[in-house]
């Protein structure tokens, strides 16, 4: 990269550090991965700038953050096929268990919790439209979808949240 | 518009993604309508909570500094060394002949893999020390280290502790070199961190050991057991030779 490509690629894109970060975070689970993804995804941005049109860098490299993180959970499902892995087994019991989602409080860390356990899918779109705040036009190119599902994705993933945090929601507290 | 049509849209219109028309249409309706306004007002509470920013992860300090490292280009150096090298082929080719031409491009081509690699090694080191990033896991027991890397690598590393020999392990970190992911393992001399770069070589081939110098490090390198290890430290030559003699004889077996 030539200096001033290089000056260009990260004025585009080292602003938008924290949302790669979250993004990567919300995603992966895992701070370290997190900071290792958003690390690939520089380096394939790098790699990549060329393709960069101009305009929003954000909606741009979080596409690519959002590429691989994916790629660092599929390769960890193939290798969770050989490891227990604990953090996902213990979701998947209290999510199920509906005791669990009656007598959750309404509190910062219940909606945290609540987020965690959607599917992946939602969990993305919810982020990147309540963190990020971005548009659903932003969102469908960043997950690469049509806008009809971004907007069916945020339904479900709102009414999902709401079911999970049905106690919240009645009263005033939330 | 009807209650079933206002629940459809309620999502768009909380978040301003409707036209003016259908936007202003739904506004009334709620007016009218307390179990829609229930919903909407619902929904609104939701949102709120969830856009909170005790719920952003915001990046670590250091990640900056690691993120630019990474994508800066690692380039001189080496351009210079292979011009030398280009030049010696080039002399060898008149004074030798073709035969040896072949041997020495060989050579260079060699050289060039690992030189490339050396400058790699040498960045991801002082990266490591710069942002103090230089563990993920920080422990001095093999028996904490070495399971970490269990389902962040598809390799087992070796993860031998020198304590005893004035060598501890301080930890272990994920890395990333030669374009794969690698182990890092870190030692300690008093106040000089030894980073072990390995991960599975090409080939079942042994190599010896084998030294370069770099902006003042020293750096050790050799295969074995289908292991490549790359090591890294500013510790004299000395101490930095025992080192790498003490994890061969612990991690070939």
């Amino acid at each position: 990269m030539e200096p001033d490509e290089r000056r260009q690629f990260e004025q585009a894109t080292l602003p938008h550090l924290d949302s790669a970060y979250n993004l990567a975070r919300w995603l992966t689970h895992d701070e370290h991965a997190a900071e290792d993804v958003v690390q690939e995804a520089y380096l394939r941005a790098a790699r990549y700038f060329g393709s960069f049109r101009g305009g929003d860098g954000r909606a741009w490299l979080l596409g690519v953050v959002r590429r691989a993180s994916l790629d660092w959970l599929a390769k960890r499902r193939a290798q969770v096929a050989l490891v227990y892995d604990e953090d996902v087994h213990d979701r998947g019991d209290e999510s199920s268990n509906p005791e669990f989602l009656a007598i959750r409080k309404c509190d910062q860390a219940s909606v945290r919790e609540a987020l965690e356990e959607l599917p992946p899918q939602l969990r993305e779109v919810i982020v990147l439209r309540e963190l990020e705040g971005l548009s659903y036009q932003e969102i469908a190119s960043v997950s690469a979808v049509p806008i009809g599902t971004v907007m069916s994705r945020l339904s479900r993933g709102r009414q999902q949240l709401q079911a999970r945090l049905a106690s919240c929601t009645e009263g005033e507290a939330l | 518009m009807n209650c079933q049509d206002v629940r459809h849209l309620l999502h768009p219109y909380s978040d301003g993604e409707l036209d003016l028309v259908r936007h202003v249409q739904i506004e009334a309706h709620l007016t009218d309508c307390a179990e829609c306004a229930e919903q909407e007002k619902r929904l609104r509470s939701l949102r709120a909570a969830i856009a909170s920013p005790s719920l952003y992860h915001r990046a670590p300090a250091g990640l900056r500094t690691r993120v630019q490292l990474a994508t800066r280009p690692v380039t001189h150096g080496r351009r210079r060394l292979s011009l030398q090298l280009t030049g010696i082929a080039a002399g060898v080719l008149l004074l030798v002949g073709a035969s040896a031409t072949i041997g020495m491009l060989m050579l260079r081509a060699g050289l060039s893999a690992d030189d490339r690699l050396a400058e790699w090694v040498v960045a991801a080191h002082v990266r490591a020390l710069q942002v103090d990033h230089l563990t993920d896991v920080a422990s001095s027991d093999q028996h904490t280290v070495k399971p970490w890397f269990r389902g962040k690598l598809d390799f087992s590393p070796q993860v031998p502790d020198f304590s005893a020999q004035g060598y501890p392990l301080s930890g272990g970190r994920l890395d990333y070199l030669a374009d794969r992911p690698v182990a890092a393992l870190v030692y300690h001399r008093k106040l000089h961190a030894i980073n072990l770069f390995t991960w599975p070589a090409h080939n079942d081939g042994e190599k010896a050991v084998r030294g370069l110098s770099r902006q003042g490090f020293h750096i050790r390198y050799w295969q074995t057991s289908g292991m490549t290890y790359w090591a890294i430290s500013d510790l004299n030559d000395r101490e930095f030779d025992e080192f790498v003699r003490l994890f061969q004889e612990n991690s070939s077996k």
